[in-house]
């Protein structure tokens, strides 16, 4: 008789916990059924008329109706739960195409997002970064590099005066000498930093602009190790497929001297109007340091020579981000430091 | 320099070479090719016509209707109108034709001009780019009648009007570099060319024949100063017939860039380029007492050059005297009547050699720069001199017009010896780190007229730029080509690393881009008018600058002693440009006089903020998390009213100004920019700005970070509400609790400062959160209660108590 009773408990409890559809529900059945006035414990209460046969056989048919129930209770309760969670994340779905609430990072002007680039690829090599001063002395700015006064390579450079002795230095060369006299070979240096000319403002020219200058003094340093230099740093700078070429020049504190040509990423090398119809477009000045270069800072040109280099920092940044106009580089608009 | 190539193959010849592979060969090899042009390039299908018959216009009175022949190019006579007056019957003229085009892009059409068909055009010379320097007997406005020139073809009728007259040469434009003087000639590119490509050429001596006559009977030629004239040679040409220069001179001059003038002036450009010695001529006449002096100037000495301006004269400067007065300036310019004049006689020709220095120096304080300048002061081979002379005298026995005095002055000149230089093909190898057979080596050299012999290496004379053996190192490079060296990396290891004032910087530069802020970079030199624009005081030491003394303009003629008219002017322009909100700093060196030489380089750091959430506390916030971010602690802000406290104090607001101190230093200063410096920038929003110096603070930066181990117990937090005078600074209540507190602090937020109806007048609640911690254990409320005390013992001090 309980036995039947039990398995009715059993089958009705199933059966409600199947349909059960919320949390408040399922707390009420657990306490219709196995509460202290619930069905179950009514029914285990009337053990005591049973048998002593009888009674170990219901109890454990109790104990397992009640172990059954207890775990549909959980299983249904934890599917209520999943339920209720899924329910829940439709419910917060956002559109995700709205704005995003904006974070600012600031950004590092173009210059000196190359200017860093081109320090990695040189302490990469071994290179030391060094500074020197911008208001110069005449000597480190010219005489030390073999341009004496009156000598006709000033006027390549239009130079803004100080004093008949001090001057804005024209290139970052006039750190070539100030390195040399302090620190003996071997040598592997690069000295980035404003130059001034005294050119009138327009797309491709400013008055100020800034170079790298490289330098490199050793025993046995070759022309060959100056190539293979360049193409490295380079191929760095602009990518694997970048080719140069290196033509005569001269420069009086370089000798031989080089300018330092790219071909054209525009047409190849064909010509086109980017590159003057030329097919390469000029890039730097190089050469081997001038033996009285050497002699001036004390370097013996018999046991030691060297490499110097100096590439614009505004012709590398132009190119690589297309810009047009140098003058963009000073205005400072946000619109223009925004895109970097 | 510009190279006729018609002129380049009386030397050597390329005619077969495609003018692209002959550029590029010379541009690799050194003489780099700016451009080439062909002449006459945009005209076509204009022909070499003759005037059949001229009758005028039947409805113009100012037209006339020709019948002209082109010959081949047309199987019918054309009919052409014409405005021009001075078209004649058989004369040859310039026929562009129906269809034709015309320098400048102009297109010819048939059509009718009054009602009468008109079938081309009859062209002025203007009209196919040339001038009547180029055609001395043409006339400027009217048609080209075309002559027929002694030494030239014959016209035929319907020719190409470019063939008929030579108007088709290629003129190549060369980038000569300043030791290559050599290379601005004919002559020297034909040598270049010839070492390029290794093919033949030949330079002649030129020889003339001359009339008997002793040319010391005619002429005394001193030199006074040796030193800045090695070479003085002159020669005489007397019965000279003055007049125009035969038509091929006139081309090859044309295509070079230079004008035709009369026979003379142009035989001395003719050897100028070709020779690439600059040569003078002058009218005996004009030279007193028949005797040439080369002397330096009496200071204050005057004289009028070819120009017609008046030049005074100091005693640095050479000049070329007669008896009694310079009759030009050495190696720059003549006098106005030295020159060669259309009733001159007898001409004086000077090939002479100057010093470069002297001649730039003396060009440059005159302000004349001229083509002889240009070439002098490069320095020139004094044995190139007497080619020249040789040379011109060639042309005028050539061009028929003067006698050559068979005698020359070469006063005193001697050196002559060529200087060898080393030639060590082993040492060149390990220079250029290249494998180079000697025989390979010498055929370079030999090629560029070197001779190689005994270990040593003798430039041609005219290589004034051949000094060392690394010249030889770079002059077998260059001919075996800069290209073929192999490309090697420098070998050993080398310990690079930025120093610790890089670091520091880049290490600001992200803190501030991670902060929000875009960097800028402006120019070092500014306007002085920009002190007064920030209000700086007239006292101020800013205002003495490093004064630049050839400056481009105003604007730029002081080294900035202050980042922040930079940093305004960029504000400004942003806010013209319509840019609502910026946060912007500059990295970058002032320039501070020190009483010598040259100035202190500080760098310093820039910030400006405007619109957006800009505030004094927002700009405030990005410098102070900037600080602390690079490991600078400890430092104060104290209100700032004086210009003796921080130079740049004036360009704030008064009232909403704070200096940064550390360790008793002024390091910074920060604050909403005074309304007189924004009107003066026209920025039309509230403005913020800070400028911290940078190089100060380096020492001042805690570079070692040590680990603090995570607390173990809980803190304790007191809300304390305080009321002081409303004039007293929160930085002192804040001072004055973390020194009460000691060192169980943790940290003290300030969250409310309130002044109105609950609090007395004059008095203002300030409501900090003390949070207190103790690695020992966890803090007693005794303990926390005790520091209260301390606090509000301390504060009493300053007149300030808890809040009722």
């Amino acid at each position: 008789m309980m036995k039947e009773q039990l398995e009715k408990i059993k089958e009705l409890a199933e059966s409600e916990l199947e349909k059960c559809g919320a949390a408040d529900a399922l707390e009420a059945l657990r306490v219709k059924y196995l509460g202290k006035k619930g069905e179950l414990t009514a029914i285990l209460k009337q053990m005591g008329g049973l048998s002593a046969e009888e009674r170990p056989v219901v109890g454990q048919l109790a104990n397992s109706v009640r172990q059954t129930i207890e775990e549909k209770l959980s299983a249904r309760a934890a599917e209520l739960k999943s339920e209720l969670a899924a329910k829940k994340l439709k419910e917060e779905t956002l559109d995700v195409t709205l704005p995003a609430k904006s974070r600012t990072v600031g950004k590092l002007h173009p210059l000196t997002v190359t200017l860093n680039e081109v320090k990695e690829i040189f302490l990469g090599m071994g290179f030391e970064v060094v500074e020197g001063p911008e208001v110069e002395y005449d000597y480190y700015n010219f005489e030390a590099l073999n341009i004496p006064p009156d000598h006709p390579a000033r006027d390549t450079q239009d130079t803004f005066y100080i004093t008949d002795n001090v001057l804005l230095r024209t290139q970052t060369s006039s750190v070539q000498a100030r390195v040399m006299e302090k620190k003996k070979p071997p040598i592997r240096v690069i000295s980035p930093g404003r130059v001034y000319r005294s050119d009138a403002v327009d797309a491709t020219h400013s008055p100020l602009f800034h170079q790298v200058e490289g330098l490199v003094v050793d025993k046995s340093i070759t022309m060959a190790d100056l190539n293979g230099t360049l193409e490295l740093m380079m191929k760095r700078i602009y990518g694997e497929d970048c080719k140069i070429r290196l033509r005569p020049h001269h420069f009086p504190f370089t000798e031989p001297s080089a300018e330092v040509d790219m071909m054209c990423f525009n047409c190849h090398g064909e010509g086109c109007p980017m590159c003057k119809n030329e097919g390469w477009i000029e890039i730097l000045g190089a050469g081997m340091v001038h033996p009285h270069v050497l002699e001036m800072c004390g370097i013996d040109p018999e046991v030691y020579s060297g490499f110097a280099f100096g590439i614009g920092l505004e012709r590398i940044t132009m190119g690589r981000y297309q810009i047009s106009d140098m003058r963009l580089l000073y205005e400072n608009d946000m619109r223009f430091l925004g895109q970097f | 320099m510009d190279l006729s190539m018609r002129w380049l193959g009386d030397y050597i010849d390329v005619s077969d070479m495609p003018i692209k592979e002959f550029c590029s060969g010379l541009t690799i090899s050194g003489s780099k090719v700016e451009r080439w042009e062909t002449e006459g390039e945009e005209i076509s299908k204009v022909v070499v016509g003759k005037i059949l018959s001229v009758v005028p216009h039947e409805n113009s009175d100012h037209l006339v209707v020709c019948k002209v022949d082109v010959g081949h190019a047309s199987p019918d006579v054309l009919q052409i109108v014409t405005g021009a007056s001075n078209v004649h019957e058989g004369d040859f003229v310039p026929v562009a034709m129906d269809g034709s085009t015309l320098p400048g892009g102009v297109k010819i059409k048939k059509g009718k001009l009054r009602g009468v068909e008109s079938n081309g055009m009859l062209c002025s010379l203007g009209e196919l780019g040339l001038t009547t320097h180029d055609f001395p007997y043409a006339i400027a406005d009217g048609i080209f009648i075309m002559q027929q020139e002694d030494g030239c073809v014959p016209f035929e009728l319907g020719q190409d009007i470019r063939e008929a007259i030579s108007f088709d040469d290629t003129s190549v434009e060369f980038e000569i570099t300043s030791n290559r003087p050599d290379c601005m000639s004919v002559i020297g590119l034909a040598r270049e060319t010839h070492a390029t490509f290794d093919r033949p050429y030949t330079v002649k001596e030129p020889t003339y024949k001359g009339i008997d006559g002793d040319i010391n009977s005619m002429l005394k030629v001193t030199i006074h100063n040796k030193e800045l004239c090695p070479r003085y040679i002159a020669g005489v040409v007397k019965n000279v017939k003055i007049g125009m220069s035969p038509r091929w001179m006139r081309e090859r001059l044309r295509a070079s860039g230079v004008r035709p003038i009369n026979n003379f002036v142009d035989i001395t450009n003719y050897v100028m380029l070709e020779y690439g010695h600059p040569m003078h001529a002058f009218d005996i006449r004009y030279i007193d007492g028949a005797e040439i002096n080369i002397r330096n100037a009496k200071d204050g000495e005057k004289i009028t050059t070819l120009d017609g301006v008046e030049r005074t004269l100091t005693e640095k400067m050479l000049v070329i005297a007669d008896a009694n007065k310079p009759v030009a300036v050495a190696g720059v310019m003549g006098g106005e009547y030295s020159g060669i004049m259309d009733d001159t006689v007898d001409v004086v020709f000077e090939a002479a050699c100057f010093d470069g220095a002297s001649v730039r120096t003396t060009a440059k304080a005159l302000g004349m720069r001229t083509d002889a300048s240009a070439r002098f002061e490069k320095g020139l081979d004094p044995q190139n001199a007497y080619p020249a002379l040789m040379r011109a005298f060639e042309l005028v026995e050539m061009l028929g017009c003067g006698e050559v005095v068979n005698t020359i002055i070469d006063a005193d000149y001697s050196d002559k010896t060529p200087k060898g230089v080393e030639f060590d093909p082993e040492w060149i190898n390990n220079f250029l780190g290249t494998d180079i057979p000697e025989d390979v080596m010498k055929g370079c050299l030999e090629r560029l007229d070197f001779k190689v012999e005994n270990g040593m290496a003798y430039a041609p004379s005219v290589r004034i730029d051949i000094e060392r053996k690394c010249d030889i190192a770079e002059e077998v490079a260059r001919i075996y080509g800069y290209n073929n060296i192999p490309k090697t990396i420098i070998r050993g290891v080398a310990d690079a690393r930025l120093t610790e004032k890089q670091k520091f910087e880049r290490k600001i530069a992200n803190a501030m881009t991670a902060l929000g802020a875009y960097e800028i970079t402006t120019y070092s030199f500014i306007s002085p008018k920009y002190f007064d624009k920030i209000r700086l005081p007239e006292s101020s030491l800013l205002r003495k600058p490093v004064v630049i003394t050839n400056p481009l303009g105003e604007d730029t003629s002081v080294m900035r002693t202050t980042l922040l008219p930079s940093m305004c002017e960029v504000m400004a322009r942003n806010y013209n440009n319509r840019n609502a909100a910026v946060c912007l700093f500059e990295l970058g060196s002032e320039y501070i006089p020190n009483g010598g030489e040259l100035p202190d380089e500080p760098v310093r750091l820039s910030v400006g903020m405007y619109g957006g959430d800009a505030d004094f506390y927002s700009v405030k916030g990005i410098v102070d998390s900037m600080l602390k971010n690079i490991g600078v602690e400890d430092f104060e802000y104290t209100a700032c009213t004086d210009s003796g406290v921080f130079a740049e104090a004036d360009a704030f607001h008064p009232g909403r100004c704070a200096v940064i101190t550390k360790d008793g230093k002024a390091i910074g200063i920060l604050g909403e920019l005074h309304p007189e410096t924004m009107e003066n920038y026209g920025i039309g929003v509230k403005a913020y700005a800070a400028k911290i110096n940078v190089t100060e603070l380096l020492d001042m930066a805690n570079e070692v970070k040590t680990y603090k181990p995570l607390p173990k117990f809980p803190a304790t937090t007191r809300d304390l509400a305080i009321v002081c005078d409303e004039n007293l600074p929160a930085g002192e209540l804040e001072k004055a609790i973390r020194k009460s507190v000691g060192n169980i602090l943790e940290s003290v937020t300030l969250f409310d400062v309130y002044q109105g109806k609950q609090i007395a007048e004059g008095k203002k609640s300030v409501a900090y959160a003390i949070s207190m911690r103790s690695h020992e254990g966890t803090l007693t409320d005794e303990q926390a209660d005790a520091a209260v005390k301390r606090v509000l013992k301390e504060l009493a001090n300053l007149g300030a108590e808890l809040r009722a």
